[in-house]
């Protein structure tokens, strides 16, 4: 159902929304789990109050994100027959061998077997299938650590979030292999979809994630996702987000974390390509000794437009948290990283630091960068650092006068750069895919089609 | 080998060297010395196409080629090689790549396939070997956390990788203990082929004690005031430069001045 707005300044975005809910409100709780349906009605109304962005947040200051979500997308209440086989996708890092899941346009894309349970007890698969099956879980944790209250898009996306990813990790189980998510937009016309993740690591339970998103048609695409994570008492969870979606392409996401005592999670953000992406990544480190490792890489050229917006809440005493986001922009991209660190007032013997290392290659690329950091705690240790600057010239001539061309030099001065941070990627096939991925992103090489044999018009 | 003909060379305006000339053969190694501040370090800036420098006049030969035109990696590939006074540091470049990288640069300039990489692993064994130098060192960004000694080391190594036609060692000795000095010096005296030649560029006799110069230039305000054979090493570190700086003033003004 396509919706046009004929005069985009007359018709309130808000109340658009609104009634596209209310018009189909059945189709979106069809096929979906009480825990998921009964959190919508109050969502909407948040989105009423909130609209798409609350303006004191000033985060979309740099953009025009009114005119984002206005623009005429279709949006689906059912997947929408696309008559392709899923076996013609493959995503950026195919050859790994991982529990691989596609969602085609946020819907799971298997018809049949929608979710997996492994020998081990281990569940993974659609989020509607397990909204049903398991509802305990879903009261326990559906909408827990998502603040639709104060973010209009996580309202909004309450509101419509019909599927998604539903991972499941029992306690002690050390999962053997990553769980890959491939996140797949493809489409004749422009669609815009609202997808929901859930990952739950119970006790001592260990997991890593890959999350890729493609790109599989020219047709423009707005994403709003949320996720949720749940890492339990001496869990460890590490998720590594692969954004390689082409220039037409909007993203949106919010992922929320919640960290129980003990627990060691990891995220690591990697931006190769993307239109406008905006992340917004949040970690409550509810339980004492928490460790939280929050990393992020983003590559930015044309007019190209990524924001990175972190938010580490230690509200517990001795827990651990380090921080680092690295950007490289050229052309006339733009960056944005803001990074909170907030410590409550009883989490002493916190240690938390955060950094934030930019390289700009062009006279018209834009960074802004701002840490908050809001201490409440005395005996507490923590530090954040920016730097903003250009390509180290003393070490280019150093390595021309090793023979390399500037072109070379140039490169491997900027791939040397970003590995700081895909260094810290654990697996190291997966560190070596990404690694190979970026530098080709560095030489112009990437294309958002890699592994696609459906021949779309580019 | 290497012919310069009154080259003048400024940065931002202000002239450093005021009509250098040299001539070196190949086979010889020259010991380029001076007080500080007299242009030893610009002239091997501008001899390695270090950006910045501006040449206003006079030309450079190397091997009959024009050097001045070329970019600072051409002149790498035609064989020339610094060896930096302050090696720079290169966060999250491992000295294999780096190295791996430079190296193929010059086969394919050579018209030579890439090695292979358990043939480069080889290669670089016994280099490394040949300057004493730590393979732990390999596998860290280039020069990052290095000390001193090490970054020189380093120098010595990369130089023995790429087998240089002309080797300008740029205050090699600075910064290095005795030991350092011993295995840096012995590291380019085994490097060190009929064909090839080296320029010495130092404040003090000592290097020259263990690279043993055919001959001496003493670099002053910008000129070549004095050239000798090797005993003027002794000379300069019994008389210091004040003598040289005199004649120069002679030679200058043309006059004597009682």
């Amino acid at each position: 159902m396509k919706h046009e707005f004929n005069d985009m300044q007359e018709i309130n975005l808000v109340d658009y929304f609104v009634n596209l809910y209310l018009d189909n409100m059945d189709l979106i709780c069809e096929n979906v789990g009480d825990a998921m349906n009964i959190v919508r009605s109050e969502a909407i109304e948040n989105f009423n109050i909130n609209s798409i962005y609350n303006r004191e947040n000033e985060k979309y200051k740099h953009i025009d994100i009114k005119k984002i979500f206005s623009d005429s997308y279709e949006k689906y209440f059912v997947p929408a027959a696309l008559g392709i086989s899923n076996e013609i996708f493959i995503c950026d890092v195919s050859d790994l061998n991982s529990y691989k899941i596609f969602l085609k346009n946020g819907f799971y894309s298997k018809k049949n077997e929608k979710l997996t349970t492994l020998e081990n007890g281990v569940i993974y698969g659609s989020l509607s299938e397990a909204s049903i099956k398991y509802p305990e879980i879903f009261k326990k944790y559906y909408n827990k650590i998502s603040d639709g209250e104060n973010e209009g898009l996580v309202a909004l996306n309450t509101a419509f979030a019909q599927d998604g990813v539903f991972i499941y990790v029992p306690q002690n189980v050390i999962i053997d292999k990553p769980i890959q998510i491939t996140n797949i937009l493809l489409g004749e016309s422009s669609t815009m979809v609202q997808y929901r993740n859930l990952f739950i690591i119970e006790q001592n339970a260990q997991a890593n994630i890959l999350i890729c998103n493609n790109t599989f048609s020219d047709s423009k695409f707005l994403t709003n996702c949320v996720s949720e994570t749940f890492v339990a008492k001496d869990a460890r969870l590490e998720v590594v987000r692969l954004q390689n979606e082409h220039n037409l392409s909007n993203h949106f996401s919010f992922s929320h974390a919640k960290q129980e005592r003990g627990s060691v999670y990891t995220d690591n953000t990697v931006t190769l390509n993307g239109g406008v992406v905006c992340n917004n990544i949040s970690a409550l480190l509810a339980g004492e000794h928490c460790e939280n490792h929050t990393f992020g890489l983003f590559l930015v050229d044309r007019s190209q437009y990524v924001a990175n917006y972190t938010s580490i809440n230690h509200a517990s005493p001795h827990c651990k948290s380090n921080e680092h986001f690295k950007g490289i922009l050229d052309d006339s991209a733009t960056g944005i990283f803001k990074g909170k660190i907030h410590v409550s007032p009883h989490s002493d013997k916190t240690e938390a630091f955060q950094t934030n290392n930019n390289i700009m290659l062009s006279d018209a690329s834009r960074m802004f960068t701002r840490p908050q950091l809001e201490i409440y705690a005395d005996d507490v240790k923590c530090s954040h650092g920016v730097t903003v600057g250009r390509l180290d010239e003393d070490a280019l001539f150093y390595m021309r006068s090793r023979g390399m061309e500037y072109r070379q030099a140039q490169l491997l001065q900027l791939f040397g750069f970003a590995y700081d941070v895909i260094g810290k990627i654990s697996m190291e096939l997966l560190r070596s895919s990404v690694a190979d991925l970026v530098e080709k992103c560095l030489r112009g090489e990437l294309s958002q089609c890699i592994g696609c044999t459906y021949q779309c018009k580019k | 080998m290497l012919r310069i003909k009154n080259l003048h060379a400024s940065i931002g305006g202000k002239e450093i060297l005021k009509g250098v000339n040299l001539l070196l053969n190949a086979g010889e190694i020259h010991a380029i010395m001076g007080p500080n501040g007299s242009g030893k370090s610009t002239l091997a800036a501008v001899l390695t196409g270090k950006p910045g420098y501006e040449v206003t006049e006079g030309e450079v030969l190397f091997n009959g080629k024009n050097l001045l035109t070329m970019s600072p990696e051409e002149r790498s590939h035609e064989g020339l090689f610094l060896s930096f006074q302050y090696p720079v540091e290169i966060p999250g470049v491992s000295n294999v790549n780096f190295m791996k990288a430079a190296l193929n640069e010059h086969r394919k300039h050579k018209g030579l396939e890439p090695l292979s990489a358990s043939e480069f692993l080889k290669l670089m064994r016994e280099k490394m070997a040949l300057v004493e130098i730590d393979s732990r060192l390999t596998s860290r960004s280039v020069n990052e956390g290095f000390s001193g000694g090490e970054k020189k080391r380093n120098e010595i190594f990369q130089m023995a990788m790429l087998e240089p036609k002309l080797s300008i060692l740029d205050e090699t000795d600075s910064g290095l203990d005795i030991d350092a000095l011993r295995i840096v010096a012995n590291g380019v005296n085994l490097l060190k082929r009929p064909d090839t030649s080296t320029i010495v560029i130092t404040h003090y006799q000592r290097l020259l004690n263990y690279i043993v110069p055919d001959v001496i230039h003493v670099l002053y305000n910008g000129k070549i005031v004095k050239t000798a054979g090797r005993e003027l090493a002794l000379e300069l570190e019994e008389k210091g430069y004040d003598w040289l700086k005199t004649e120069e003033s002679i030679i200058n003004t043309g006059e004597l001045k009682d």
